[in-house]
């Protein structure tokens, strides 16, 4: 049975329609179940959905539709919720642990009294569920890190950490789609761009899809990375 | 072709449009216009739809050359200035450039944000659906770029307006506190914090960009602390840090973040909130959802009225006059097609 959500009002044009306050993959399917139904038939005057961990904002014109109008279909539609059904794909990520792909990886072994290849084992070892996608276009919020290697931030944070570095912070994991500021912890780094303005499809994942990280050699790097360069996806699709 | 060359302009110089719908899903700003009203006043003194891309300028000016033909532009907002080959236009018209002229834009004196509509708009391949330019996305603009010296912007010249006209409007907005809906987190801070929030005077602060605006001011305390797990954001969005500071987040803000939001800007307000100078004092004042909706429609109303407001260019007179001899109604009548009714 699901529980009627929260509706918070976001001014005159937009809700958010909050399922709980926890990072949980069962909340989070929520979330994802009634974004697909909302995105397969729109309410008259809806203009964007936005998942996040936790709850849906759903921006609109105020003029067409209203709060109250939404809340109610909401609520109608909460009891037809197919959380189960919002596992999008599942997709093989190729990744370069260590050395100067991942310079933080020996530091982060040692911290959880690992070798190398031990962590390597462990975080290429589970199935990530994309939460989220935020904060940059195409950054990926992943849940379902190995608490055996969680690993609280970095003091001082790096202003610039490259495009694709596969890191963990506190019991987070991301991929990074572009060069950007981050206190996280490096341990690889993919030639995947999860965000390429000008690749069809300009973003290769969605929130609800899952991520799983296959260990490659560096000698390999040179020629996933032109390929990523020219367009082609890189990671590749699997079967759940 | 004809086309608007750059000859220089300020750092945060822009292609701007209603802003980019749909992917704040995969993390992409909305981003738009900052001021919508003044975008839809320039466009439609050019007869464009209120929507359409137009340059933006944030405090700074520039100038600029016409390539290869003619192009019928105006100018709107903040209270910038332009001079067309050294002689100074008057505001809020049309202005009918030809090959070689230089128009040059000055910088804003009484608000942040202006805008240069030309004619039929640009000849740009928008990107996911929009014009707009967003600095970490790379998108919009040309190819992902600020606009900057040397850079060509190709025009849909062949669609020009039949006459120059003038439009004797101030953008909507009187000068009173903005208007805010409360939450969607305001249950996280005290009843004090809430009292203080709606009653005390803020300032801009000189950290305020198509991000965010940084407020100063008394501290607001939150009641159960300032983390929250990273949900939704939208443009007017209050969200109040550790700082206890209110951070007013903007076109260009993140699609996600971790911060209680006191309060949301009404979306009728948020363009008059946006022309207030760092200094300028700012107050808040909560309203209903039925008053801000119908604040909303007035302003799509309003939007939907300015090319009838138009009146035309060679008539150089004042709107009084023209209301007192009942002429606006003829003449903008006999050139636009449009009922007279808003004379009677």
């Amino acid at each position: 049975m699901v529980q009627t959500p929260r509706f918070l009002p976001c001014g005159d044009s937009a809700l958010t329609v909050e399922f709980g306050s926890a990072i949980d993959p069962e909340l989070n399917g929520k979330v994802l179940a009634l974004d697909a139904l909302l995105q397969a038939s729109p309410p008259a005057g809806l203009i964007e959905t936005v998942p996040t961990y936790r709850s849906l904002t759903l921006q609109f014109d105020p003029t067409v539709t209203d709060y109250g109008a939404l809340a109610r279909q909401i609520e109608e539609a909460t009891n037809r919720l197919q959380p189960e059904n919002a596992i999008g794909t599942r997709w093989r990520v190729p990744v370069v642990y260590g050395d100067e792909y991942g310079i933080d990886l020996e530091d982060v072994a040692e911290r959880h009294g690992l070798t190398p290849s031990q962590l390597v084992e462990i975080h290429s070892g589970a199935v990530y569920r994309i939460y989220m996608i935020g904060f940059l276009p195409g950054f990926a919020y992943l849940g379902g890190l190995d608490p055996r290697i969680a690993t609280s931030r970095r003091t001082q944070p790096r202003l610039k950490v490259p495009s694709g570095s596969i890191m963990i912070g506190g019991e987070q994991a991301g991929i990074v789609p572009m060069e950007m500021p981050s206190g996280w912890h490096l341990l690889g780094r993919t030639p995947v761009l999860s965000y390429a303005p000008e690749r069809d499809p300009v973003f290769l994942f969605a929130a609800g899809d899952e991520i799983v990280f296959e260990p490659i050699d560096a000698s390999r790097w040179d020629a996933l990375e032109k390929a990523a360069l020219a367009g082609e996806p890189v990671a590749e699709p699997v079967r759940a | 072709m004809t086309s608007l060359v750059v000859k220089n302009c300020g750092p945060m110089t822009s292609l701007q449009d209603w802003g980019r719908i749909g992917y704040q899903r995969f993390g992409v700003s909305p981003s738009g216009a900052m001021d919508r009203r003044c975008l839809a006043m320039a466009n439609a003194l050019v007869g464009n739809a209120p929507e359409v891309a137009a340059i933006e300028f944030m405090n700074l000016g520039g100038s600029f050359i016409c390539e290869g033909g003619e192009l019928h532009v105006a100018l709107a907002g903040a209270g910038c200035t332009a001079s067309l080959n050294d002689a100074p236009v008057q505001a809020n018209t049309t202005m009918v450039l030809k090959d070689g002229d230089t128009l040059e834009v000055g910088h804003a004196r009484t608000g942040t944000f202006a805008y240069l509509a030309v004619g039929g708009g640009f000849r740009i391949e928008p990107q996911l659906g929009s014009l707009s330019f967003h600095q970490r996305s790379r998108l919009g603009g040309l190819k992902g770029a600020p606009l900057k010296a040397g850079d060509r912007l190709p025009c849909q010249s062949e669609a020009l307006q039949v006459a120059p006209m003038h439009l004797p409007l101030e953008p909507l907005g009187e000068d009173a506190p903005i208007r805010v809906i409360m939450g969607p987190q305001d249950d996280y801070f005290t009843e004090q914090a809430i009292d203080i929030f709606l009653s005390a005077e803020f300032t801009v602060s000189p950290q305020a960009d198509r991000m965010g605006f940084q407020l100063s001011g008394p501290q607001l305390h939150h009641a159960k602390g300032f983390n929250i797990v990273s949900d939704g954001i939208v443009d007017g969005h209050i969200q109040v840090p550790g700082s206890g500071l209110p951070i007013v987040l903007m076109r260009d803000r993140q699609t996600a973040g971790g911060y209680p939001k006191i309060a949301t800007i009404i979306s009728a307000d948020l363009g008059r909130f946006a022309q207030l100078r760092p200094g300028s004092p700012v107050r808040f004042r909560a309203v209903s959802r039925d008053e801000a909706v119908a604040a909303a429609r007035q302003m799509k109303e309003w939007m939907a009225a300015l090319s009838s407001a138009l009146v035309p260019l060679r008539f150089d007179l004042t709107t009084e006059h023209l209301l007192s001899t009942n002429l606006i109604g003829g003449m903008v009548d006999a050139l636009a097609h449009k009922e007279p009714d808003h004379t009677t």
